[in-house]
């Protein structure tokens, strides 16, 4: 009796493992590796919404025409909880079992790098909407991105700083555990120094993984008294330094970067917000033609503005769905399909996004502009300024 | 320069009052049980938790109370309701995970691994239940910042600093001078032999818990108003320092406690200060493991003699 539940057990096991892969369907796979939890839950909801939002559109409409065929779209998510590791093991995942043709995400540099990793030496197509740091894509042929690059988001935060406060001192404050932040605080101090001679970064700070004061390092940061401050972190750790830089008498200005840009800032940081600037991939404020359409089907379907990730996945699994149309037939063995992705990706030659037009690079970064924002008094993501590359 | 270190003084004050607090309830535990509550850091989660859905039913953000009442108001309900509630938790997590070990006569080592485990549970519970969003704790009262010089204090910090000492002194009271504190300190010193004299253990024990844990909810809310960003991990790495501060001022002892939290916060804050804040870290646990290194049993604690 046991022998046989055993033996049962294992044949069902196998089986719910090898179905999935050894389906013939007519499905087009892609997996989604985002934070549902963790860190930035905000991202990996925004993510899904976006896709969930194409999927049923295109699904609605007897699904994606290729060549002379329609596939329906089946979207995989999986949480990456915010961690490297997990990161890591939800690609291998994808891949392996899920047989995905392509990957969207991980968001942040922190899981988008070791992620990279992964999908190229498995030579599985992976687009990081919202990764910024280059590494995620340097020398990784099958890895690409939406999003804009830090070596060039920083020079556009510190020529606005200099245009906008007259700034020629600044100050620092980033997370020391997080890749995106740690890099583009680096590039953001070199930058400022060459254009505004050597220690001119008054103060250069870090923090923790999961601290939450910040006086002392504020303290320092105030003490010597920059023209401004310039915050690459996670748009809860920023309601936070924030915060505290106010109440230790701090009335100057900050720049942010584009992971302020979360639809949850607002809801977090409140009035301490207000009157600042950061650069980001789109605005949403003032936005126009199918960016227009885009904002404001999302904000039917889920009650509020999309935030930047929203746009980046959106902007990221058309790129896969238009890789795959260009290419034009699928022949159903992932290997093959894979490699035709991935060259039809490259291949792309001009796109137009909701966040803007790109086109690939060799190493997988689109050539996009940046925009940098204000936060209005009713905290709204104001459009100020374009900058392109 | 004088101003700056004036400003980091108050700011390892407020930091180490909340290292205080907390490192005040693993002393109490441990002081009797000889468990070291590794669920603690997370039932302050927990009572910041609570302290959100009370002072937000008091706003009137629910049907339930359509009310919307005054910040002080709110507060002075928010404060007691919040530390009874989360007293409650305490005492749940004493009557469902470790008195039936104890019953069993179970290694205290189990004890203290069950203790890992509903800390695990509580987070995990809440990311559940709650979901990965962030909650942002309202403003009660309002900030005012007083500003001398080159140094910012808000009534806040002030609150907290004052807070800890007053709960130092009211706990350091109960301790000496009360009968049920002459208990916690006589099971303490020999548990086999005070059940025959009469005195009721459990008695003891959940009022260690409802001690503990209702300084946990009031840790709890003086963190949300400070730091008013809720998630479920928030207080996962404050627990796990603040058991380091206990250990550091002698675990068990109420005085030990109260110092240790102090001085990890004066050691962290003083060595962002002085050196590059990314050593933070480094610096910091070095020195405490200078202290541990002179002084294995802690600041304030007593080197333990088994008999044979």
């Amino acid at each position: 009796m046991k022998m046989r539940t055993l033996a049962t057990f294992l044949i069902l096991a196998v089986v719910l493992t090898t179905v999935p892969a050894a389906a013939k369907d007519n499905t087009i796979r892609i997996g989604f590796n985002i934070p549902l939890t963790g860190e930035i839950p905000k991202v990996g909801e925004a993510s899904k919404f976006a896709a969930e939002m194409l999927k049923r559109e295109i699904n609605g409409a007897g699904g994606l025409q290729v060549g002379d065929q329609r596939y329906p779209l089946e979207f995989i998510y999986e949480d990456n909880e915010s961690k490297a590791e997990s990161a890591v093991a939800v690609a291998q995942k994808l891949i392996d079992r899920n047989k995905v043709l392509a990957i969207i995400g991980p968001n942040s540099s922190k899981q988008a790098v070791p992620a990279g990793e992964i999908c190229d030496i498995n030579e599985t197509p992976m687009i990081s909407p919202w990764s910024t740091n280059p590494d995620t894509t340097r020398d990784r042929p099958w890895v690409f991105r939406a999003a804009f690059l830090d070596p060039f988001q920083g020079p556009v935060a510190v020529d606005f700083a200099m245009a906008q406060f007259g700034a020629k001192t600044a100050a620092v404050l980033y997370a020391l555990a997080n890749d995106y932040s740690k890099g583009l605080a680096e590039i953001f101090r070199d930058d400022f120094e060459t254009k505004n001679g050597s220690g001119t970064v008054l103060a250069f700070e870090s923090y923790g993984d999961k601290d939450q004061d910040f006086s002392a390092q504020l303290t320092r940061i105030i003490a010597a008294k920059p023209d401004f401050i310039f915050l690459p972190n996670n748009y809860n750790e920023v309601a936070l330094a924030v915060k505290q830089a106010h109440d230790l008498g701090w009335k100057g200005p900050f720049m942010g970067s584009d992971a302020w840009g979360s639809a949850e800032l607002m809801n977090l940081c409140g009035d301490d917000c207000k009157g600042h600037y950061f650069s980001t991939h789109y605005a949403a404020a003032g936005a126009t033609g199918a960016t227009r359409e885009f904002i404001d089907r999302y904000r039917k379907t889920y009650g509020y503005v999309p935030d930047d990730v929203a746009a980046l996945t959106w902007d990221a699994v058309r790129l896969v769905l238009a890789a795959i149309q260009n290419h034009g037939s699928l022949t159903g063995k992932v290997r093959n399909d894979r490699t035709a992705i991935r060259d039809a990706l490259a291949g792309i030659p001009e796109f137009d996004g909701v966040t803007g037009k790109m086109r690939f690079n060799d190493q997988g970064d689109p050539i996009k502009c940046a925009v940098v924002v204000r936060i209005s008094d009713t905290g709204e993501f104001v459009f100020t300024k374009s900058v392109c590359p | 320069m004088f101003d700056t270190l004036l400003q980091n003084l108050i700011n390892a004050m407020q930091w180490g009052s909340f290292y205080s607090l907390i490192a005040l309830g693993y002393t109490l535990v441990y002081g009797v049980l000889l468990l070291i509550n590794f669920a603690h850091g997370d039932i302050v989660m927990v009572g910041s938790y609570i302290a959100f859905f009370v002072a937000t039913l008091f706003l009137g953000h629910y049907d339930l109370f359509p009310v919307a009442l005054p910040g002080p108001l709110v507060l002075a309900l928010t404060v007691p309701l919040t530390m009874i509630l989360t007293a409650l938790v305490g005492v749940t997590l004493e009557r469902i995970a470790y008195r039936p070990l104890r019953r069993k006569g179970a290694h205290r080592l189990y004890v203290v691994i069950t203790a890992l485990m509903c800390g695990l549970i509580l987070e995990n519970g809440n990311l559940a239940l709650l979901g990965a969003s962030r909650k942002k704790f309202p403003e009660l009262v309002d900030k005012v910042i007083y500003t001398a010089g080159g140094v910012s204090v808000t009534n806040l910090k002030i609150a907290v600093i004052l807070t800890a000492v007053l709960v130092f002194v009211g706990l350091h009271l109960i301790v000496t001078k009360t009968r049920m504190g002459m208990a916690m300190r006589a099971i303490s010193y020999d548990k086999f032999a005070v059940p025959l004299m009469g005195i009721p253990i459990d008695t003891v024990i959940v009022f260690t818990f409802v001690l503990g844990s209702s300084m946990a909810g009031l840790a709890g809310i003086l963190f949300a108003l400070s730091y008013p960003i809720l998630d479920p991990y928030m207080g996962l790495s404050i627990g796990w320092k603040a058991f380091i501060a206990a250990v550091v001022g002698g675990i068990g002892d109420i005085r030990g406690a109260f110092a240790g939290g102090f001085i990890l916060g004066f050691v962290e804050i003083m060595v962002v200060a002085f050196f590059p804040s990314t050593y933070r870290d480094l610096f910091a646990f070095t020195i405490l493991l200078i202290i541990l290194t002179l002084r294995p049993t802690g600041l304030f604690g007593v080197p333990k003699t088994t008999k044979v």
